[in-house]
């Protein structure tokens, strides 16, 4: 089984996000790149999937060079090869507009991104990419199966799940649940050298969605602390000055 | 050109979700002097589909069929594409739930359009623009994206429009389109509901809590106070990845975002990646016994304390006020 895994380059979580030229950009100066933590799910589980050489795992990336050691821990945590689609992402459209691209010239049994990235939230990548395809996709699921020519997913859905099989190929979007994410360890590390990525030039896209700004939440203000002993007070202001209960 | 809002429904009903996607999507129609078509697909009964004029739909159209009864993505976004086509609308609204997420971007694949996913307030219209405000790096900002596309997908967030009744009569009507077999290849085998208890996603007020309460046997107190709330429970990220609460309870950058009116955090130290989760949440209290968490900065109401002493306090003063009002 060869499966493909989808993975985005995001700012480590703990960063302070902030902007510049004028709202415009984000601002990268000091932030540290990351495996997008949904993808290192994605890839955990390819990678269990096909242990014991039952297949191969593929990673591909639609981003420049400069995201290159995302791709190198990618493999270092234990993918076969990797791709990288040398082009800045413009939006999720194009991200898989590149990535269907490939598949259409290098089938996969399986297809994986993560549930969403966490610097545009989008969810939209795996369900683009199944419609692209003409395959089935599920964008949230919480476990992931294969047996034979068919697998098994949960989907995430309000206040419970949903059980599905479908038959391969198919996208799906990991969540936790579906596995836990790999830590490289040295003989990985030594031997993502020498794995190979292959860079390919992307297709031309009609961009239909630009981000014109940013801005970060509205400060709030000052907390009101209320004294442990008159815990009826916080009752009374959610009541009448917040107006929430 | 009109505006067709997508009406999700569950186990034949619709939630407060679907009234706000409608809402907004009659907002739409109003700022383009244009007409709104709602569709529901799957079955639901009459009254409950007239309910989606209530909100501002002038058009109702309802699509069940024994095939379509269960939601699949594929099969859901084909129908929706082709009544986008039948009523030439150029903007499609479906709210931003876990169903939605795998429908929304295979719509707008489907139609050619732009998408504008987690979408939070109502576009901006002027000079001719389609600028529409969603979230980005999960909960630390906003994005301001254009959508260039003559037709456009907006994926709306649970919580973040408000319900407004604007009733035009309309009743359902039946629409008929012929489904592809080829969209009907995943098969759903069961669907397990956790519970009766107020999902995370949907709730107005959430109680969440943190390592701070030591063990999962103290959760009684916890569910205790979102029974009394009509609330969801919910917790930070260790408190899940230890077991003792589900994946589904984690919220946070890693985990489910959520924008309740009233959030309530026990015992929870207020880390970065946990704020992301839940910023947007309209009002935050805090009840901690560290005077210096980080929580407090971005809370609005605040009691400094053992949440062993202070929950059950507060259980009790909920009562009182409950049998008060
Ligand atoms: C400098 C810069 C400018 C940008 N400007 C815009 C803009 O103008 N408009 C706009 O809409 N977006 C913009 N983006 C966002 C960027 O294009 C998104 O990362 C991309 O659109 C993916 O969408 P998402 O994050 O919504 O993906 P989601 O659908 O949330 O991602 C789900 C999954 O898809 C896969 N995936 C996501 N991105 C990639 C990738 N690049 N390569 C391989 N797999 C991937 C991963 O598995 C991920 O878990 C910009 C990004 C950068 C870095
Ligand atoms: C990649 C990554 C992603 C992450 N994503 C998330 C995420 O999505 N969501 C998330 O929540 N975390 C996330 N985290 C973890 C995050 O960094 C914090 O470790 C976590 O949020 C802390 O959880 P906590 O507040 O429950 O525990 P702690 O930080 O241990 O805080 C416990 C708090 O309880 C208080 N306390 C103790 N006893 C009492 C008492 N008797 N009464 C009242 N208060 C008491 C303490 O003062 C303290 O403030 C992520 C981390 C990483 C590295």
């Amino acid at each position: 089984m060869n499966i493909l895994v989808c993975i985005s380059n995001v700012p480590d979580t703990t960063t302070k996000v902030t902007f510049n030229a004028n709202n415009t950009q984000f601002n990268t100066a000091g932030v540290q790149f990351i495996i997008n933590p949904y993808d290192e799910i994605a890839l955990a589980r390819a990678i269990e999937l096909t242990d014991g050489g039952k297949g191969a795992v593929t990673v591909i990336h639609v981003g420049e060079a400069a995201n290159e050691p995302t791709i190198r821990k990618a493999l270092a945590i234990g993918a076969t090869d990797a791709v990288r689609v040398n082009a800045p992402a413009h939006d999720a459209y194009f991200v898989a507009v590149q990535i269907a691209e490939y598949v259409k010239q290098h089938p996969f049994d399986l297809i994986l991104t993560g549930r969403e990235s966490i610097d545009y939230n989008g969810s939209k990548v795996a369900a683009m990419l199944g419609e692209l395809l003409d395959i089935p996709s599920v964008s949230i699921i919480k476990k992931l199966d294969v047996d034979g020519a068919n697998g098994t997913v949960e989907r995430e859905i309000e206040g419970g799940k949903e059980v599905l099989t479908i038959p391969l190929p198919f996208v799906a979007g990991t969540a936790e649940g579906v596995a836990e994410p790999k830590i490289p360890n040295m003989r990985g590390i030594m031997s993502a050298r020498t794995k190979p990525l292959t860079v390919v030039e992307p297709v031309e896209v009609k961009a239909s969605s630009e981000i014109i700004s940013y801005e970060t939440p509205a400060p709030r203000g000052q907390v009101k602390l209320i004294p442990a002993d008159d815990v009826a007070k916080l009752v009374d202001l959610l009541h009448n000055e917040a107006k929430v209960i | 050109m009109s505006v067709l809002v997508y009406a999700e429904n569950a186990d034949g009903k619709f939630k407060k979700s679907v009234f706000e996607a409608v809402s907004y999507a009659r907002a739409i129609a109003d700022q383009n002097n244009t007409t709104l078509t709602a569709i529901s697909i799957g079955n639901v009964a009459a009254d409950e589909l007239s309910a989606l004029g209530q909100y501002g739909a002038h058009k109702i159209l309802n699509v069940s069929t024994d095939k379509l009864k269960n939601f699949i993505n594929q099969a859901y976004a084909s129908v929706i594409a082709k009544a986008s086509e039948a009523e030439q609308a150029d903007v499609v609204v479906i709210s931003n739930t876990f169903s939605g997420r795998g429908l929304a971007p295979r719509v707008a694949v489907k139609l050619g359009a732009g998408i504008a996913d987690g979408a939070v307030s109502l576009p901006d219209t002027g000079n001719g623009k389609f600028l529409i405000k969603k979230t980005a790096f999960s909960g630390k900002a906003f994005a301001t994206v254009e959508l260039t596309s003559a037709n456009k997908v907006i994926a709306l967030i649970p919580n973040s429009y408000k319900v407004i009744e604007n009733a035009t009569g309309a009743k359902p009507e039946d629409f008929t389109v012929e489904t592809n077999e080829s969209d009907f290849k995943a098969l759903l085998k069961e669907i397990v509901k956790s519970t009766d208890k107020v999902s995370l996603p949907d709730a107005e007020i959430v109680v969440s809590a943190g390592r701070g309460l030591k063990g999962p046997e103290n959760w009684g107190m916890i569910e205790e106070l979102a029974d009394l709330l009509g609330a969801a429970t919910a917790c930070s990220k260790p408190v899940s990845d230890a077991g003792w609460r589900p994946h589904s309870e984690h919220v946070g950058q890693t985990g489910i975002a959520v924008s309740p009116n009233l959030y309530i955090a026990i015992g929870i130290s207020g880390a970065i990646q946990h704020l992301a989760g839940i910023s947007s949440s309209k009002v935050i209290v805090v009840i901690n016994k560290d005077p210096e968490a980080p929580f407090y900065k971005v809370a609005d109401y605040g009691i400094v304390g053992d949440a062993f002493e202070i929950v059950p306090k507060l259980i009790e003063a909920v009562k009182t006020y409950k049998a008060s009002a």
